[in-house]
């Protein structure tokens, strides 16, 4: 079984250093961000469930045929199907993995923890985001009230139980949680990664501060002046960040808050699809939605104008009265 | 006379568990039952509930026919309050500024333990289930209000897998555990409303739903149940909580 190995502190800062956080810009493509993702790393995934899902990112990497992935994300849905079932991850860590409450149960992650020695590594939501804000704060724990006197806290001897040095009551340290590299989605951003996240921000800016490379897409690239009009909106700063791509619908078929809803034609096909045969229908559906398209946009083609137009109209009514 | 209005199990267990919350708290909510009911609850006797989802909701007011596939969507955020990160916003039950946290199961035991992580043996899993979410964070910081589908094989004498722990083993053992505050208080189902004994912890029968024996509820039960020596007969959904619910939730997303 893997375990949560607690970056040392020189390491870090180490790595640290070597990065350049300069003022540059860093606009390159999907296939060259993804490329910053290397076999056996453990990467961390922005958004939460169904969103803002780095989906386009992980499409990517995928379609590179990466191998040994140790995948995090406070709670995770179809992208963590994909991973499993592509063979691109062998690891997930996360509080919560099935398609969505509507579906029950994920036949792909079920097949891949039961029957094909995969590894679901379970956390409860709050720890999750405390081994982030950890990784975070440059500290290699922190200390919760959850997972005491339950089962999921025996399954983790890298959680240790204390007695607090103060007041000598019982508390749960969770390991610091520093992912190689980080893949965010968000609304907007300009071109030096300076990034704007509307709506539900989840745990992407401690996953963001917590890892030693951040990659983003964005719905779209506005200009450094346009970010500084608004910097109370400014979520992510520049210097955390080493690339970033402009991939419109970068979340698709997840949702992205006041851009695009679930398209959940899409899903429900995906699902029935997936659940009924794991392994072959997995597969049937990564040949025709992963490795087939010639780009991003060809595969939005493929999950269909109507779908996509239907998503974007619930999206934007986040803004209607 | 006025026949009865007819309902669904899912639709008896919302409209006991909205009937649980009281105007003016602080309701940290999951998705399914506990968001519906929080709603409808909201609707209905708490005008000022606030309600919190783990996606970082503070003070949700989803809006009927619009009910969010998770409680990370943006229609969760809609006209509420406040935006938090999620972790923030699970925060805020360590705290304490949580007065009820409400959430759903696949297995209970008579201690008010909640599994969502294994079905047989956790090295070998007959089932992997989806596991905890903020489920564990909600059972150990709150206290909370359980829904959950009246079935035998959900209520078992003893969890496979503690992933939420209600009083653990019994007795003192929940505070033992390092858990100082919270607690499971109320169980609802299509059948009843249970508590839990103070000394014993153990789960008791505080009420029957409408039509529902004594017999029916243990031949249920995977475990001996107490009865309240003050045992009540819930007051069936009245037409009015129903006809708010199905406006609510008119597609049947979590009623079904």
């Amino acid at each position: 079984m893997l375990e949560a190995q607690v970056e040392p502190y020189k390491q870090l800062r180490d790595n640290m250093a070597r990065r350049d956080r300069g003022l540059r810009e860093k606009v390159t493509t999907l296939e060259a961000a993804a490329s910053f993702v290397q076999d056996g790393m453990k990467v961390g995934l922005g958004g939460s469930t169904m969103s803002r899902t780095p989906m386009a990112l992980i499409w990517e990497v995928i379609r590179q045929r990466r191998k040994n992935l140790s995948v995090s994300r406070c709670i995770i849905s179809t992208d963590g199907d994909l991973l499993f079932g592509s063979g691109t991850a062998n690891h997930i860590v996360t509080s919560w993995f099935a398609q969505g409450i509507l579906w029950g149960l994920s036949k792909v992650m079920r097949h891949g923890v039961e029957a094909d020695g995969k590894n679901f590594e379970e956390w409860s939501h709050l720890a999750m985001g405390m081994r982030y804000r950890a990784g975070g704060m440059g500290v290699p724990f922190l200390p919760t009230r959850v997972m005491l006197g339950s089962d999921i806290a025996a399954m983790r001897p890298e959680a240790r139980q204390i007695d607090c040095p103060f007041t000598g009551e019982k508390l749960l340290l969770v390991p610091a949680l520093n992912p190689d590299v980080a893949l965010i989605h968000v609304q907007r951003c300009d071109a030096y990664g300076n990034a704007q996240i509307d709506g539900l921000q989840f745990m992407d800016i401690d996953l963001a501060l917590a890892a030693n490379r951040v990659i983003l897409t964005t719905e779209r690239i506005v200009s450094n002046d346009q970010i500084r009009r608004a910097p109370d909106q400014t979520k992510i700063p520049f210097f955390c960040v080493d690339a970033v791509v402009e991939v419109p619908y970068g979340s698709a078929p997840h949702e992205c808050y006041g851009h695009y809803e679930p398209m959940l034609g899409h899903m429900e096909d995906y699902v029935a699809q997936v659940n009924a045969d794991p392994v072959n229908g997995m597969r049937a559906y990564l040949e025709k939605y992963v490795y087939g398209p010639k780009s991003w946009v060809d595969f939005l083609a493929l999950v269909g104008l109507e779908e996509v137009l239907d998503a974007s109209r619930n999206g934007r009514s986040i803004y209607n009265d | 006379m006025i026949d009865a209005p007819s309902y669904t199990a899912n639709e008896i267990l919302a409209v006991l568990s909205a009937r649980q919350l009281k105007d003016g708290q602080v309701v940290f909510a999951g998705i399914g039952t506990p968001l519906l009911a929080a709603t409808l609850a909201q609707r209905l006797h708490c005008p000022s509930l606030t309600i919190l989802f783990e996606g970082g909701v503070v003070g949700a007011f989803v809006e009927p026919g619009k009910l969010p596939p998770s409680t990370n969507d943006q229609r969760c955020a809609k006209r509420s309050n406040m935006v938090l990160g999620s972790a923030d916003v699970l925060l805020l039950m360590q705290r304490g500024y949580v007065d009820v946290g409400f959430m759903g199961g696949a297995q209970i035991d008579q201690f008010g333990n909640l599994n969502s992580s294994f079905i047989g043996d956790p090295q070998a899993p007959q089932v992997r289930l989806p596991g905890t979410g903020g489920g564990n964070d909600i059972a150990s910081l709150t206290n909370i209000i359980v829904a959950i589908k009246h079935q035998k094989r959900r209520f078992v004498e003893k969890v496979d897998f503690i992933t939420s722990p209600g009083f653990v083993r019994g007795g003192k053992s929940r505070s033992e555990s390092g858990l100082l505050r919270g607690g499971v208080f109320r169980v609802i189902t299509e059948l009843g409303v249970f508590g839990f004994g103070e000394e014993s912890g153990r789960m008791k029968v505080l009420a029957l739903n409408p039509g529902v024996t004594r017999e029916e509820v243990q031949d249920n039960t995977g475990f001996a149940l107490e009865f309240d020596e003050r045992l009540e007969t819930t007051a069936p959904p009245t037409a009015h909580e129903l006809e708010t619910l199905r406006l609510i939730d008119p597609d049947r997303l979590f009623t079904a």
